[in-house]
């Protein structure tokens, strides 16, 4: 009975295996898995996600943390949670593989913002997602104006891809900013939370873009600094959610928010569409 | 309006017969463990002759009627998706081999056929399709749509709402309009019981047409059946009022009556596990002792329990308020963002199977009584 579409027996739900390349130790909880296409070639947009699955341990949702335009392999940059993401951080190079399903998800606006600032701020492992549109706006600088980088973290140790952070902030294309929440002495860097970086960078509100990933706190207290405190049009805010998705499809139910499935409508949301969501506990 | 016959109970024997015979596991209304649920039938003698549920808030009881009827029940206790989404499903297994791992083949899908089916009921299958099918961009999971394909589908009208039927407030009944292959009609008339028979596909046509002994129903038949889903319209236990509610429910996120809510609620589940449209499930992996077999098994899942949003080491719907909010409100109103239909079909198994007897009905209503989107706590709700 009933018009559907085609029976799908062996469907979306069943990840294909990737070779492990590397795994490179990021932080003290933090890896970069770097991975082999089975079939030479993996295409994604910067901010999309894939399910990663531990044979036999679980899977889980991770954003792609490497370049678009490198099809030959994919990075996932995975912080040690729980027993899916550690038993991730043991497999062997060249002899595991992990599943991927994907590339789920919205991408960071990188055609709207052509002709923009671009302001991208992350806090903590939110720079994992951001990193593809770092190296897009890179890749294709003429497309954009400012390209501005506003990092926060908890202490200097907990420093994010630092070496190309540094290297980012010598160049004079792109605008990077770092600061800490607690330094020690051998700091000598900006301590405080990362809004306080904004007003030291030079951006036209009128005409830029930004990409937000990080704690929903720092997400929101950002995108009301942005816009209280310069005027941003909230649907040139961008900002990125998570949630413990199981299927990555829509039909696990995990992801909800609001009436949004942030699998499928997000995770890259323009504010306009979550910002309201925020501030109501436990929706 | 397609032809239209009539039987006694020997023809809907045949009927059962006659799918069996098409290679159809026939899945029907049978009284077990003194509830009503949905098994395997072989013939018309499995069928809950004489039967009947009440049900109320918080309470269910099978009672005889005291005459012949098979469809003298409200609706089964537990729903069909436990067939088409069943409640453990092996999504895939692997074995571990050298380019990774290799998937097993998985199981040819059953072919069904379910007989007793209500129209709220078929509703909620329709429902289900929005979810699992093409509409969202949302492809199938695992085998639902393959079953479904495969599924025969035999209504029956309801002329007997019970105390928590809301099926008139939702438009999905008693009386079932699309969705089915065959759909039946019980009227007690002129002493007998007498089955009016109508054909709502090819497959159901071509069946009907090798039925023996289906006769051309009288007009008085006909008025009989007319009178009686007419009368089941005007007995409905419940009403909901669904005017404007997805915008009342989305304004109300801050209204203090979902602690009132919380208060009574168990988070117990059980309104998940019973709602035909509820689809949110999980998924449980299985490693063999010696590393090298998987097993990925999709589960029911609901969004009562503290495990359900919980994210790096924290629930995020942590209170129970919270969690009630989340599902009225997905129910009755963001169900309408995402699938362009409410997802309550108004079966009334919510409000029998909850242990402390919490009426979807009576607490949206109690929002739109206290409805707050015109006051400072109002502002920036969900919508």
């Amino acid at each position: 009975m009933a018009t559907l579409i085609e029976p799908v027996v062996i469907d979306q739900m069943t990840p294909i295996p990737f070779k492990v390349r590397t795994v490179r130790e990021e932080l003290s909880h933090t890896f970069t898995l770097e991975l082999e296409p089975p079939d030479g070639e993996f295409h994604f947009e910067p901010g999309q996600f894939t399910m990663v699955y531990a044979f036999g341990i679980g899977e889980v949702p991770i954003s792609i943390s490497s370049s678009a335009s490198e099809k030959s392999s994919l990075q996932q940059t995975i912080r040690r949670t729980g027993a899916v993401t550690h038993a991730l951080g043991t497999v062997i190079p060249g002899r595991h593989h992990v599943g991927i399903r994907g590339p789920y998800g919205t991408p960071w606006p990188m055609k709207q913002a052509r002709g923009r600032d671009l302001l991208i701020i992350g806090g903590g492992i939110g720079l994992a997602p951001l990193r593809p549109a770092i190296y897009h706006a890179l890749e294709n600088r003429d497309d954009y104006e400012r390209v501005v980088v506003l990092y926060g973290t908890r202490t200097p140790d907990d420093i994010l891809f630092e070496t190309e952070l540094r290297r980012w902030g010598d160049r004079d294309d792109i605008t990077t900013l770092i600061t800490v929440d607690a330094a020690d002495r051998g700091w000598y860097g900006a301590v405080g939370v990362v809004t306080r970086l904004i007003g030291r960078v030079g951006f036209d509100p009128s005409n830029t873009t930004a990409m937000v990933c990080g704690p929903e706190i720092m997400m929101t207290v950002t995108a009301e600094r942005l816009m209280e405190g310069y005027a941003m049009a909230p649907e040139n805010i961008y900002v990125t959610m998570e949630r413990n998705m199981k299927c990555g499809i829509g039909v696990c139910g995990h992801c909800q928010f609001g009436e949004k499935f942030i699998c499928v409508d997000g995770a890259v949301f323009p504010y306009t569409e979550v910002g309201h969501l925020f501030d109501i506990k436990g929706v | 309006m397609s032809e239209m016959y009539v039987s006694g109970q020997s023809g809907i024997g045949r009927l059962i017969q006659a799918l069996a015979e098409r290679g159809h596991r026939v899945i029907g209304p049978v009284v077990r463990n003194e509830a009503l649920v949905y098994d395997e039938i072989k013939g018309v003698e499995d069928l809950p002759k004489g039967w009947t549920d009440l049900q109320e808030p918080g309470r269910y009881r099978l009672e005889q009627r005291g005459d012949e009827k098979l469809f003298g029940y409200v609706v089964g206790s537990a729903s069909w998706k436990q067939f088409l989404n069943p409640p453990e499903t092996v999504l895939w297994s692997g074995t571990l081999s050298p380019e990774g791992f290799r998937t097993d083949p998985l199981p040819e899908p059953p072919k069904y056929a379910f007989f007793g089916v209500r129209p709220c009921e078929v509703a909620a299958m329709q429902v289900l399709d929005n979810v699992y099918g093409s509409d969202n961009g949302t492809p199938s999971m695992g085998m639902r749509t393959a079953t479904r394909e495969l599924t025969f589908i035999v209504a029956v009208n309801c002329v007997e709402p019970g105390g928590n039927c809301f099926c008139v407030s939702m438009d999905t009944g008693p009386t079932a309009n699309s969705g089915f292959d065959i759909s039946i009609t019980e009227i007690a008339h002129n002493g007998n019981m007498r089955y009016l028979i109508e054909s709502g596909s090819e497959a159901g046509t071509e069946i009907l047409d090798e039925i023996v002994g289906l006769e051309e129903p009288t007009d008085a038949e006909i008025a009989a059946q007319e009178s009686s889903l007419a009368e089941a319209a005007a007995n409905m236990g419940r009403t909901l009022d669904v005017e404007g509610l997805p915008e009342l429910l989305k304004g109300n996120a801050r209204n203090p009556r979902w602690d009132s809510i919380a208060d009574r609620c168990l988070a117990c589940a059980n309104c998940t596990m019973v709602c035909p449209t509820c689809f949110c499930n999980t998924i449980d992996d299985n490693l063999s002792l010696d590393g090298k077999h998987a097993t990925r098994t999709r589960k029911w899942d609901s969004c009562f329990t503290l495990g359900f949003s919980y994210m790096h080491g924290r629930p995020m719907r942590e209170g129970v308020g919270a969690r009630y909010r989340q599902w009225i409100t997905h129910k009755l109103a963001t169900w309408v963002d995402q699938f362009d239909e409410l997802g309550c079909v108004g079966c009334g198994r919510c409000i029998t199977w909850c242990p402390v007897g919490i009426d979807i009905t009576q607490e949206a209503a109690a929002i739109r009584r206290a409805d707050l989107r015109d006051t400072p706590i109002g502002i920036g709700g969900l919508a």
